[in-house]
C-alpha cells in the first residue's frame, strides 16, 4: 500500500481497542442512534475472527439469543464502537472459529486461556 | 480553474461522523503550473493548460516544448491538459494551481485510462447474459447470433463482439469529495476512479452536480 495512503488511515485509527483474539469472549459497547437521542447497547459473545487490516480490520461476534445464533461484523476503528470489554480469553487453535456455527450447548464451550495476563 | 491533474494512490475507507464506512479513493493531486494560455481573442475560447509537477525532474523534453516550457517559465512537465477557468478569474502564466480549488461535499468527475483487461469476451466486454450452466445446455458464454441470412448477408457495424477491453480513456462522473488534505495535496473521493495505482488522473469540476 502506499504510504501516503497509509499516513491517511493513521488518523482514523483508535488507539484504545484492548488486546483480544479468536476464542475470547468480549462485551462490544455500540453506541447507537435513535432519532436525536444516543444510548449504548451492549452485544456479548465470543469472537470468532479477525479479519482485514489497518483501518479496514473487523471482528466478528457470536452470540445465542433466544436459541437462535446471532452474529455481528464490527470494524474495529469505527467511531459507533464505544468500547470494547475482554470479559474472558478462550483457548483455541485456529485463527476463524466458524465451526462454532454448526456446534450448540456443551460442544460450543471454549477452554479458558490462562497463559497471558488478563487485560 | 475548474480542473487539475494528479495521481491516484490508492483505495482504503475513512469513518464518517456518524459512523459509516466510506470507501475512498485516495489522489495526490498537483501542484499544477499553467503552461499555456488560451484567450478569447487567440482561440477562440478560454482556457488554461497546466501539467502536473512531479518529484522526478521531466528529462525527455524534445526541443519543440523546451521552447513551449521556456516560454511560460516552468520547468519540463510530463503530462500537460487544458481546463476551462472560471468566468472572470485571471489565470498568468507560471501560476500554480492547488487542491484548494476543491472543497468538501464539491462534485467533479475524474478521467484516466483504464486497466487493460486484455481480450475479452461477450460477458465480460459487454455485459451479455450468456447461456445456462448445466441441465444439458450448450450454450454458455458465446455471443450467438450476430445478424441475419443472406439479406443483408454481412454483419453491421458496430456489432459487439470479443475483443480488447479496457486501457482507454474513461471518466467517472459526479463523485463526492469527502475531504480535501491541502498540506499534502490529498483529495479523498468517495468511490472508485478508473486506472491503477499509481496512474495519472484528471479531475474536473462536475459538469451537474
Amino acid at each position: 500500500m502506499n504510504q501516503l495512503v497509509r499516513e491517511v488511515e493513521s488518523n482514523y485509527l483508535r488507539s484504545d481497542i484492548p488486546e483480544f483474539r479468536s476464542g475470547d469472549n468480549v462485551k462490544v459497547h455500540v453506541r447507537v442512534r435513535e432519532g436525536e437521542k444516543e444510548r449504548i447497547q451492549i452485544f456479548q459473545g465470543v469472537v470468532i475472527s479477525r479479519k482485514g487490516g489497518g483501518l479496514r480490520e473487523s471482528f466478528t461476534v457470536r452470540k445465542i439469543s433466544g436459541g437462535i445464533g446471532v452474529e455481528r461484523v464490527f470494524p474495529i476503528h469505527s467511531p459507533s464502537i464505544d468500547r470494547i470489554e475482554v470479559v474472558r480469553l478462550g483457548k483455541v487453535r485456529r485463527a476463524k472459529l466458524y465451526y462454532l456455527r454448526d456446534l450448540r450447548g456443551k460442544a460450543a464451550r471454549i477452554e479458558e486461556r490462562r497463559d497471558a495476563k488478563p487485560s | 480553474m475548474k480542473g487539475i491533474l494528479g495521481k491516484k494512490l490508492g483505495m482504503t475507507q475513512v469513518f464518517a461522523d456518524d459512523g459509516a464506512a466510506v470507501p475512498v479513493t485516495v489522489i495526490k493531486a498537483g501542484p499544477c503550473l499553467v503552461v499555456q494560455r488560451r484567450t478569447q481573442e487567440k482561440d477562440g475560447y478560454d482556457a488554461a493548460q497546466i501539467g502536473l509537477v512531479e518529484e522526478k525532474p521531466y528529462r525527455k523534453v524534445t526541443k519543440p516544448l523546451v521552447g513551449h516550457f521556456e516560454k511560460a517559465g516552468v520547468p519540463p512537465m510530463r503530462w500537460l491538459v487544458e481546463f476551462p477557468i472560471e468566468a472572470g478569474e485571471e489565470v498568468a502564466l507560471g501560476d500554480q494551481v492547488s487542491v484548494s480549488i476543491f472543497g468538501a461535499d464539491d462534485f467533479i468527475d475524474v478521467t484516466a485510462k483504464s486497466k487493460g483487461k486484455g481480450f475479452q469476451g461477450v460477458i465480460k466486454r459487454h455485459g451479455f447474459g450468456g447461456g445456462r450452466a448445466t441441465h444439458g445446455s450448450m450454450f454458455h458464454r458465446a455471443p450467438g447470433s450476430i445478424g441475419q441470412a443472406s439479406d443483408p448477408s454481412r454483419v453491421f457495424p458496430g456489432q459487439k463482439l470479443p475483443g480488447r477491453m479496457g486501457g482507454k480513456r474513461i471518466t467517472t462522473k459526479n463523485l463526492r469529495i469527502v475531504k480535501v488534505d491541502e498540506e499534502q495535496g490529498l483529495l479523498y473521493v468517495k468511490g472508485a476512479v478508473p486506472g491503477s495505482n499509481n496512474g495519472y488522473v484528471a479531475i474536473r469540476k462536475a459538469r451537474r452536480g
